[in-house]
């Protein structure tokens, strides 16, 4: 499973580093990116659906593995 | 700096856009008549939103020179993402309105502004604002809370609004922006100046906004003699693009950091002591579980949102069957968003341990409250603190609770019993 943050949605509510921390970092502005390439490691999937149903402007996509 | 070294804004009132008489009538319908500054709204806003978005989703009002109020989330966040056909030119909706010409830098830049210009207004200021700057501003705001419920300690019955609440984030914008600590009596006044005073006869209104941006014209000399490192220096020597910021610009910024950052703040702390007050079940829960405030902060927001924004219509146009006039307002209700049923499950209880929440208590789209990671901050700090001194609490006596009236609401005095 891997992660976006749409940077043209994201507002930088900051909802989904606060909720899953080891997936999003804060920029300097305070906007949401995926950590790394956005690749989310097994036991942190719960928290990054978490965190994608948290986001206030629906700006994080989420790829499953196929 | 204006050409003229005088201040554009909030001179002479006749020649200041547009302003409306006062109205002093009783709310007959709030479909038809609603006041954001009726007392029985001010107490209980909830009843009457729930009613709207039922039975009449966007309401309408004559006061103020003409006004809507869509109701939905759906609605408030068409309108907040719509910035082609809603002007943020003035956010506070009132008897006045400042000229067209204000567009797009407004009174109070960047949340009174428009794009392109809002972009690189509200950018500038992001960085101060961001996680990382906000966190090294939480070991002074544990300090500072610590100290005021010190002081409380032994007593039987605290106001947790006036002698906590209301202190938190004075002292913490204060220290952002370099103002003097002793001048907090002064800035709760021109809070509730600005923003409770919609309905003033305009003179008035003008002199206290006068009274608000002389403060800040001598708040802005201290700072070109003593330059120092806080949010007022860095506006003085921040460009956008190549130019300083104008005059107007500078202390419009400061304008909104001192009055958005202060009764929001006091509002959200004090409503969340107030529920807690009122559900020992919840408190209870807290004080086990400290680790589930994150969560609880997130639902006392929603359910609470202290905030409503306003928008004025750009041009004449029909807006989902309503026919909106140019310069008719429309507020933004958050606090409504928020109870949406379609949005939110239970949505008009709290259910402290609310996992998905994807409420709008700090707005959306391009004006996202700059001072979100700030609030939270202070919120959370705020009742950490007070749970620790204080984890057994209950409303002394309910009836005793006031709340603000206006766009920015919360508890103004909270008298709680201190049990052993």
């Amino acid at each position: 499973m891997k992660v976006h943050v749409d940077q043209e949605l994201c507002q930088g509510h900051g909802r989904c580093y606060a909720v899953a921390p080891e997936v999003f970092d804060a920029d300097e502005i305070g906007n949401g990116v995926e950590r790394g390439d956005g690749t989310v490691a097994a036991e942190q999937e719960s928290a990054a659906r978490l965190a994608v149903a948290n986001c206030p402007e629906n700006a994080i996509t989420i790829e499953e593995a196929s | 700096m204006t050409d003229t070294g005088e201040r554009k804004l909030y001179g002479e009132v006749e020649e200041q856009g547009f302003n409306n008489e006062p109205t002093e009538a009783p709310v007959e319908d709030f479909a038809t008549d609603f006041d954001h500054l009726d007392p029985v709204w001010a107490a209980d806003p909830y009843p009457i939103l729930d009613d709207l978005r039922e039975r009449c989703p966007i309401a309408h009002t004559e006061r103020y020179g003409g006004g809507w109020l869509p109701t939905r989330h759906e609605d408030v966040a068409a309108v907040a993402y719509d910035t082609d056909h809603f002007s943020s030119r003035m956010v506070v909706m009132g008897n006045h309105r400042p000229p067209f010409e204000l567009a797009p830098q407004g009174v109070a830049p960047p949340i009174s502004s428009d794009p392109p210009f809002h972009h690189d207004a509200r950018r500038l200021l992001l960085p101060a604002f961001a996680p990382r700057a906000i966190e090294r501003l939480e070991p002074f705001t544990r300090e500072f809370c610590h100290e005021l419920l010190s002081k409380l300690e032994g007593k039987s019955v605290i106001d947790a609004a006036v002698e906590y609440a209301q202190h938190v984030p004075v002292r913490v914008i204060a220290q952002m922006l370099g103002f003097p600590h002793e001048d907090a009596d002064r800035f709760r006044e021109f809070v509730k100046n600005v923003l409770e005073g919609v309905n003033a006869p305009i003179e008035e209104r003008f002199g206290d906004i006068q009274a608000l941006f002389g403060y800040l014209d001598e708040q802005v000399a201290d700072h070109q003699a003593n330059p120092r490192d806080d949010l007022t220096s860095f506006l003085l020597d921040a460009k956008m693009g190549d130019e300083p910021l104008n005059e107007d610009h500078v202390t419009g910024t400061m304008g909104l950091l001192l009055i958005a950052g202060i009764d929001t703040t006091w509002s959200a702390i004090g409503a969340s002591i107030w529920h807690l007050a009122g559900h020992p079940e919840d408190r209870e829960r807290l004080v086990a579980d400290p680790g589930l405030l994150p969560t609880a902060m997130e639902e006392l927001l929603r359910a609470f949102a202290p905030v409503t924004m306003a928008r004025l219509v750009k041009d004449d146009m029909e807006w989902n069957g309503c026919p909106m006039k140019r310069d008719d307002w429309v507020l933004l209700s958050f606090p409504s968003a928020n109870r949406d049923p379609e949005e939110f499950e239970q949505a008009d209880q709290v259910v402290i341990d609310r996992e998905v929440n994807r409420h709008a208590a700090f707005g959306l789209g391009i004006h996202r409250c700059i001072g979100s990671h700030l609030a939270r901050m202070e919120v959370r700090v705020g009742l950490e603190v007070w749970l620790e001194h204080f984890p057994r609490f209950s409303l002394a006596d309910p009836s005793a609770v006031t709340w603000s009236a206006g766009q920015v609401r919360g508890p103004r005095t909270i008298p709680v019993s201190i049990d052993s």
